[in-house]
């Protein structure tokens, strides 16, 4: 893939890769390339001395950052990220690793203090524990706040909405209430495989998930019995001569339409009419046609 | 100082509380909370410090109070709906936020940008620049004693919002840039407007006010010796921007990393040799010159063509196309409402803001939406080193070296 696009222009050495692999050796879980951007998948437990590595001997002096993502499927969901940066080789690094909300990583303060505070929110937004952070406080949200609202299944609304009381003279947290209920819409298409039926389509698959067979409707109650009316004339049609049709009704409908109109001329085909107006070079005019040839 | 006094000073609600402790040797120390309502805390910061005398001691800066869970909120969105939260973030350089967004998604998408488009982006980006600096440079001097040189410095200020609300139609929150370009054409007047104005009304109002500062005596005092970082402090601190080059070292990711037309700019990289905030001030001073000097570059270079890319899977067509072709309607219909997908992938895209570093680390799980949009902010890493750079100085030296830091919250907390 070549790149057009007009983003910082970072130049991977071609041998980078492989130096990479080559100084962090057996803890390197996966190297993946992909955008012109080289990133690291390292064992949890060797974190530190994978970054010692990468600062002493592979002059990627900065920490810029630590990020955290959730993937709530996966058995070690979190994912913590940490993207350092060279100013003397002018090139960038990703280093991951996962873990889950019980299992802490070690944290990485000893080597750039900067640490500090990007592993504190780390802490904040996910939970994630980092051992040897000696102040892993709660940075962003609020004193006392409680869960960790980056999480996947943190609802975008929170829990807990604060108000000035006029009676109790301070701020009181109170349950989220909403006029309106927070809409998310999905925008998957039902064509390219949305995982769920649309209404309508629960049958074209036996027990489709999401939309379970309707139970049968129970049973209508019986009629009362009642004397049926006595009825002159026969509603069902149960022999042939019921319906009407019969050898006389035959007969007079052929009379009938003999007397009405000709059989239809089989259909020209293009040749044929191509050939039909090559020997008669000046069409019939549309008004001398006739009444019943249009009807036909 | 005991625990249970520190706990005292943390949940003290009003704005100065003294608490005073008792240690081993029976020396007195102070605690003082600075903030979060105080004029030069340059937002809601708030300070817990531990004093000896009037030297600081220990420096506790909580943040956080302004913290909008915009990375959440743009999980929920659309990329183009997210957009507008990025203005939001840094309030005063607002298209240096959406600069690296924008290039985030397009290095996703793998999406080329018009070349004009390109000059119209590092043209209001640098001038973003001018404009972020005249509220940073006049607000530092107004911290440290000097009224006059902020009145000035913000009357260049509002001419450059004026600029802004000529081409977006917004004054601050511009939402300007948008992935594959820019939103609409500059009018040509309002080009010729701005070439006049930096060539003639920037300069003389600049260097008007600047001069009124640069060799006073009390602003040296205040500043020079102030807050000292070294190179190797810088580094470890995760430094970046002006406070980096402050620091000595003449490290401009528009120089390294060029994005856009950055590459055909020639400009200068200024760093400091003092190392202190006198330094980071200059420093400042310097890059608003060098930003008039490639704005001009970029009105003498700017093409002619289009202002963004012409996939129509990703820009939306114009208005009087959707009047005359049915495919334009249902293009801007889908782009106004499911918007475009991002192929699954992760990148992380960081430009040289007003303030330094501003990444933007995007996941995509291929869907309209971002799986996680990670900003890395540059305020988190500056005020983080609040601590080491504060100890040894005095209670009055806060306020300066808040200023050279150049912090501002909505970035910060997020």
């Amino acid at each position: 893939m070549s790149s057009v696009h007009s983003a910082p222009r970072i130049v991977n050495a071609e041998t980078a890769a492989g130096e990479l692999r080559a100084l962090v050796g057996a803890d390197l879980l996966d190297l993946v390339e992909a955008h012109f951007e080289i990133t690291l998948v390292v064992a949890r437990d060797s974190i530190v001395r994978v970054m010692e590595k990468l600062r002493d001997s592979a002059q990627y002096q900065q920490l810029m950052e630590i990020a955290g993502v959730d993937y709530p499927e996966r058995p070690e969901r979190f994912e913590v990220v940490y993207h350092l940066l060279s100013v003397t080789k002018n090139h960038r690094v990703r280093v991951k690793l996962s873990t889950d909300e019980a299992t802490p990583v070690p944290s990485v303060t000893g080597l750039w203090p900067v640490a500090g505070w990007l592993e504190r929110e780390v802490f904040d937004m996910y939970g994630v524990i980092f051992s040897g952070n000696t102040d892993l406080r709660r940075i962003l949200t609020d004193y006392g706040f409680a869960g960790h609202p980056q999480r996947k299944d943190f609802p975008l609304t929170g829990f807990v909405e604060l108000r000035y009381s006029e009676e109790d003279k301070r701020v009181v947290y109170e349950p989220v209430k909403l006029a309106q209920d927070f809409r998310n819409f999905d925008f998957m298409s039902p064509w390219e495989g949305a995982p769920y039926v649309l209404p309508g389509d629960e049958k074209a698959h036996a027990q489709a998930p999401g939309a379970p067979t309707p139970v049968p409707a129970a049973a209508p109650p019986a009629p009362a019995a009642k004397p049926s009316p006595v009825v002159e004339t026969k509603k069902t049609t149960d022999k042939p001569e019921d319906t009407g049709a019969g050898k006389a009704a035959n007969a007079a409908a052929t009379e009938q339409s003999a007397a009405v109109k000709k059989p239809r001329a089989p259909r020209k085909t293009a040749a044929q009419k191509l050939a039909e107006a090559g020997a008669k070079p000046a069409p019939k005019p549309r008004a001398t046609r006739k009444k019943s040839e249009d009807k036909a | 100082m005991s625990a249970e006094t520190l706990e005292q000073a943390a949940s003290a609600s009003e704005k100065r509380q003294v608490v005073v402790g008792v240690d081993e040797d029976g020396i007195q120390n102070y605690t003082i909370n600075f903030g979060p309502q105080h004029p030069a805390a340059h937002g809601v910061l708030r300070l817990v410090m531990e004093l000896d005398g009037e030297i600081v001691e220990r420096c506790d800066p909580h943040v956080g109070l302004l913290h909008r869970g915009t990375e959440k909120l743009i999980e929920y969105k659309t990329y183009m709906q997210a957009l507008p939260y990025f203005d939001r973030l840094d309030y005063c350089s607002p298209l240096g936020m959406e600069h690296s967004y924008v290039l985030a998604i397009e290095k996703l998408l793998n999406l080329e940008v018009p070349l004009r488009a390109q000059y119209l982006r590092v043209f209001f980006a640098e001038l973003t620049r001018i404009c972020n600096h005249m509220l940073n440079l006049g607000s530092h001097v107004m911290d440290v004693g000097a009224m006059t040189p902020n009145l000035w410095l913000f009357e260049i200020r509002e001419d450059c919002l004026n600029f802004f609300e000529r081409a977006s139609g917004a004054r601050m929150h511009s939402a300007y840039f948008r992935p594959g370009g820019v939103h609409q054409d500059v009018p040509l007047k309002l080009l010729t407007d701005i070439g006049d104005w930096l060539d003639t009304r920037l300069p003389r109002l600049f260097e008007d006010a600047i001069s009124l500062v640069v060799d006073n005596r009390i602003f040296k005092q205040r500043n020079v010796d102030i807050a000292v970082v070294s190179k190797e402090d810088a580094l470890k601190w995760g430094f970046s921007g002006p406070m980096i080059r402050g620091s000595g070292i003449a490290w401009d990711i528009r120089k390294s990393q060029p994005y856009d037309v950055y590459d055909r700019m020639e400009f200068d990289v200024p760093v400091g040799t003092n190392y202190d905030c006198y330094d980071r001030f200059m420093v400042r001073v310097e890059e608003v010159r060098q930003s008039a000097r490639i704005m001009k570059q970029c009105l003498q270079q700017m093409p002619e063509g289009p202002i963004a890319s012409l996939d129509r899977k990703v820009v939306p067509p114009k208005r009087g196309e959707m009047k005359s072709s049915m495919e334009a309607l249902i293009h801007h219909f889908k782009l106004y409402t499911e918007g475009f997908h991002v192929p699954a992938g992760e990148v992380y895209v960081a430009t040289e803001s007003p303030k330094g570093e501003f990444g933007v680390y995007l996941v995509s799980d291929g869907s309209n939406k971002p799986y996680r949009c990670k900003i890395r902010p540059t305020a988190f890493s500056h005020l983080q080193a609040m601590d080491f750079m504060m100890k040894g100085h005095m209670l009055a030296d806060t306020t300066a070296v808040l200023g050279a830091m150049d912090i501002v919250f909505g970035e910060c907390d997020r």
